[in-house]
């Protein structure tokens, strides 16, 4: 043992940095290996043939004309799944490939395996097939009276005779959005030799994926392995299978490698969207604005297979009222069922939807008594120790609403418009709107989210920490989509052993247990919370062994005096620790929807101001102000880059941002007709944290990524309707919308 | 078709077929992914590429047309070792998420300060107004290329 002087010192890139990530190098230089950018020697390609029809039968599907193109290797239809005919994230509903008919438009019937892509896209319209055309159902409205739903929710809570002196009432829409992700689906599945395949493909969490495939191939589960790969982003459209079984199975039938990639036409039809949603209200209150009832009628369109609607609709309902106290709820929600493309996640997951209602009636309460509209909200806000308004639970945690809303009203207003620059105008270049008509506007949206999953699901995540004399690597299977999670791994791991090199090592599922979706917020607070955990035991398991009282690179040290080398740790036993992190239990909830259904919440609130041209229906988002609930903030540049981009994505569906269907048909399949916010369109985002902790995860720290999307979206419909003075129910709001409003 | 030309300052040979854009023929055939593809319609500037002095969206040029022509991918730009001042802005700032749009990005910023080393802030914003991001909501690209439009003054 050696006896050292050397001092102590605090480790660089803790918690509480900004760290640079150690990803953005090869991003920035276009090293990064994305799915769609994978090769293997001998590898082909496939493609996908899909329904012309929202709804039809198949009256014939001859593959022989495909397999006629040279190059075609094999056509795979349902006929050719072995093992179970479907998958799902909850119920196996959807089979690999249509099985007889085609239940929405864009389903797949056969993938063609052929020496390029282009010879795959060949086979794929040589292929003979028929179709009897049926007659879809397409409205959510129909659906629900015609009883064609995946899951029903009712919220029965407390007392429905009672009144209020106040009422409002409204009826709300939200229109479909798409997670629009950069990088369109990808990957490529190599074929192990032995009957088994390991699958580099898109995800959010290669582990339910991994559940949903092997079934699928009736293979054991250890044969296939899904590896975490790089993608273009994510936000709810990699959390369910598409192209992953087709590629498996094509790899196995060849033994060879297989590689596909959507396009961005196909991409629209290869992941689930957000569900659109219709909402019927009312509010009652008290004459000081205080909340005494509130009603809600709720439907969304889960399109033609589950997916995850079971959840989406669960949660639009437990946060139909958003972040407010109320004894008395009444919700009735429904997942319709149509033949629309499937819904599925979408960042913000059914509290997007309601979030945009419920602060749409808040303002016509504000109005009706003449409150400003901070303080109908202040007046209302839910906190820790109360019940949450619908389900009944109490709020153990954090849930700083009054604080986010003293906090946002406290930040200065943006400056009014001063120039007749036409970047700074509605409309931008085109050069259309006169400075002297457009109208400013200022509205509020203040939101609840639930964090991590609910409703007594098993959510785990799972970590494994390897100490060598180089330093530490932290095993996991969690999902990086861009969000930083690699950062948030390393800071936790630092922080805790003071040792500044830290690997984080993307395992498969052959590696390692799941670390749960990244999805719901949660893998800061799920694998995060696993690796400071991992990381607090490991350091205890060294210093009783050695009898030290604090641990860093140098090794253990004891009363200020290192008494033995990390080296010598290392040397004499392997140092590895694995840990399977669980948040609070969850409980299902009754009959009434009352129970403890979540392990914890956040809170955002959001001002925004707009200038709207009412002639030409135009608007500029000119900035947000937004306040979040971090609970401890562990890294503000990451933290920020989700507030910002979450905002933008709000503010895209507030103002742009709709799949426009016909019959079940997207129209606007391409960038070139679904509109995304460009830089011209970003409003500037001023950002506040409030931090209290909460009282699981890592040293308190809650999720970020949704709550900002969540209330951008109704912060900026508001502002419109305070520019033009009319009454809007629906987003995105579109220049017909508002002119003649 | 043979087409001939320089890419990032190299002699290329590209056997083209038919209609395949320089994206394509740039990820596919010459082992230059750096540049992606998002949407193939010219709409969102992943596959921003610099031919003959201005940049282009990749994904819209014919590989064919590109006979004697020079091309400046990301790839060309700067190296894990000697990054570019936009791709150290970029990633100080924390502008790079899932860094699909950035090789677009930089491309695009590049080229920029190249004709304007001191861009307005308006101006930045504008000649990046066709590169799509879908993660960082451009706060942080702002905020990096403003900074070194400054740092350069
Ligand atoms: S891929 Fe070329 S502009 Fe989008
Ligand atoms: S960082 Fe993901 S699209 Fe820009």
């Amino acid at each position: 043992m050696t006896t050292s002087p050397i001092t102590r010192k605090r480790v660089r890139g803790g918690v509480g940095d900004s760290p640079l990530r150690i990803d953005g190098i090869p991003k920035v230089t276009g090293n990064f290996a994305y799915a769609s950018d994978l090769y293997a020697d001998g590898m082909l390609w496939a493609a996908t043939l899909r329904s012309p029809h929202a709804r039809a039968r198949i009256t014939k599907l001859d593959t022989a004309p495909a397999y006629a193109v040279g190059g075609v290797v094999l056509v795979l239809t349902q006929e050719d799944v072995v093992g179970r005919p479907g998958f799902g994230m909850h119920v196996p509903d959807q089979p690999v490939f249509a099985d007889g008919e085609c239940n929405y438009w864009g389903e797949p019937i056969a993938v063609v395996v052929a020496s390029d892509l282009p010879t795959a896209k060949l086979g794929v319209e040589a292929i003979d097939v028929e179709f009897e055309e049926l007659e879809p159902l397409t409205d959510m409205e129909e659906a629900d009276a015609r009883d064609s739903q995946t899951r029903r929710m009712k919220i029965r809570r407390g007392d429905r005779d009672v009144e209020g002196a106040v009422v409002v009432e409204g009826y709300y829409e939200v229109g479909q959005q798409d997670q629009a992700p950069l990088g369109n689906e990808a990957g490529l599945a190599i074929p192990d030799g032995d009957g088994g395949v390991d699958l580099y493909a898109v995800s959010q969490w290669v582990h339910s994926d991994h559940w949903q495939i092997y079934p699928c191939l009736d293979i054991e589960p250890e044969q296939v392995r899904c590896h975490p790969v790089g993608m273009g982003g994510a936000f709810g459209a990699r959390e369910d299978v598409s192209m992953h079984i087709h590629l498996c199975m094509a790899a196995l039938r060849t033994g060879r490698p297989i590689k596909m990639m959507y396009d961005r036409a196909e991409s629209f039809v290869g992941h689930v969207h957000r569900h659109p949603a219709r909402m019927w209200y009312r509010h009652e209150a008290d004459n000081q604005g205080r909340l005494v009832k509130v009603e809600a009628r709720l439907i969304l369109d889960g399109g033609a297979y589950e997916s995850s609607s079971n959840a989406v609709i669960a949660n639009a309902a437990y946060f139909a009222v958003g972040p407010y106290r109320c004894d008395n709820v009444f919700v009735d929600a429904v997942a319709a069922k149509t033949n629309n493309p499937p819904a599925g996640a979408m960042r913000g997951f059914g509290g997007v939807q309601t979030a945009f209602a419920h602060e749409s009636q808040m303002d016509k309460l504000a109005a009706e008594l003449g409150l400003d509209p901070l303080e109908i909200r202040l007046r209302n806000a839910l906190g820790r120790g109360d019940a949450l308004n619908t389900s009944g639970q109490l709020i153990e945690g954090s849930l700083p609403t009054a604080e986010l809303i003293n906090e946002l009203d406290a930040m200065p207003l943006a400056e009014p418009l001063d120039s007749d620059d036409a970047r700074h105008l509605p409309g931008g270049t085109g050069l259309t709107t006169d400075p002297r008509h457009v109208r400013r506007g200022v509205g509020y949206g203040v939101t609840l989210k639930n964090l991590a999953f609910s409703e007594a699901f098993d959510d785990y995540s799972d970590v494994r920490i390897v100490l060598s004399p180089i330093g530490v690597e932290v095993y996991t299977a969690a999902a990086e989509v861009g969000q930083g999670m690699v950062t948030i791994i390393q800071q936790l791991a630092r922080e805790v052993l003071q040792i500044e090199q830290v690997a984080v090592v993307w395992a498969d599922t052959g590696v390692i247990g799941s670390a749960g979706s990244t999805s719901a917020s949660r893998q800061t607070q799920m694998t995060g919370g696993a690796t400071h955990q991992c990381a607090i035991e490991l350091r205890e398991q060294i210093l009783a062994e050695f009898g030290g009282d604090d641990l860093s690179g140098e090794g253990v040290w004891k009363d200020g005096e290192l008494i033995v080398t990390l080296h010598e740790v290392c040397e004499s036993g392997p140092r590895e620790h694995e840990i399977r992190y669980r948040h609070p239990e969850t409980f299902a909830t009754d009959e009434n929807g009352q129970g403890d259904a979540h392990p914890a919440w956040a809170v955002a609130a959001h001002r925004a101001v707009v200038d709207v041209d009412p002639e030409l229906g135009l608007v500029r988002v000119v900035q947000i102000d937004a306040v979040h609930d971090v609970g401890r903030l562990l890294n503000p540049v990451a933290a920020l880059g989700q507030i910002e981009g979450g905002t933008l994505q709000g503010v895209g569906l507030a103002t742009l941002e709709e799949l426009v269907l016909d019959r079940g048909v997207i129209k606007n399949a391409n960038f070139t007709d679904y509109l995304l916010p460009t830089f011209l369109d970003a409003p500037h985002v001023e950002v506040k944290w409030v931090e209290e902790p909460e009282r699981w995860g890592p040293l308190g720290a809650k999720g970020i990524g949704e709550p900002p999307t969540i209330s951008a979206g109704p912060a900026v419909a508001a502002a419109i309707r305070n520019a033009i003075g009319a009454d809007l129910i629906r987003v995105p709001i579109l220049p017909q919308h508002i002119v003649g409003a | 078709m043979i087409v001939s030309f320089t890419v990032n300052g190299e002699e290329r040979i590209a056997n083209v077929s038919g209609p395949e854009s320089l994206l394509t023929v740039l990820r596919e055939e010459l082992g230059l992914p750096g540049s992606k593809n998002a949407c193939e319609q010219g709409e969102c500037g992943s596959c921003a590429v610099v031919l003959d002095g201005a940049v282009v969206t990749s994904c819209l040029v014919m590989a064919a047309d590109c006979e004697g022509s020079e091309v400046t991918t990301v790839e060309g730009i700067g190296s894990d070792r000697e990054l570019h001042a936009v791709q150290q802005a970029l990633l100080d700032h924390g502008a790079v998420q899932c860094g699909f749009c950035t090789p677009g990005f930089v491309v695009t910023a590049a080229h920029l300060f190249e004709e304007n080393p001191h861009p307005s802030s308006d101006e930045i914003k504008e000649a990046l107004s066709g590169n799509i991001c879908r993660c960082t909501g451009y706060g942080a690209i702002a905020r990096a290329l403003e900074e070194l439009a400054e740092g350069t003054a």
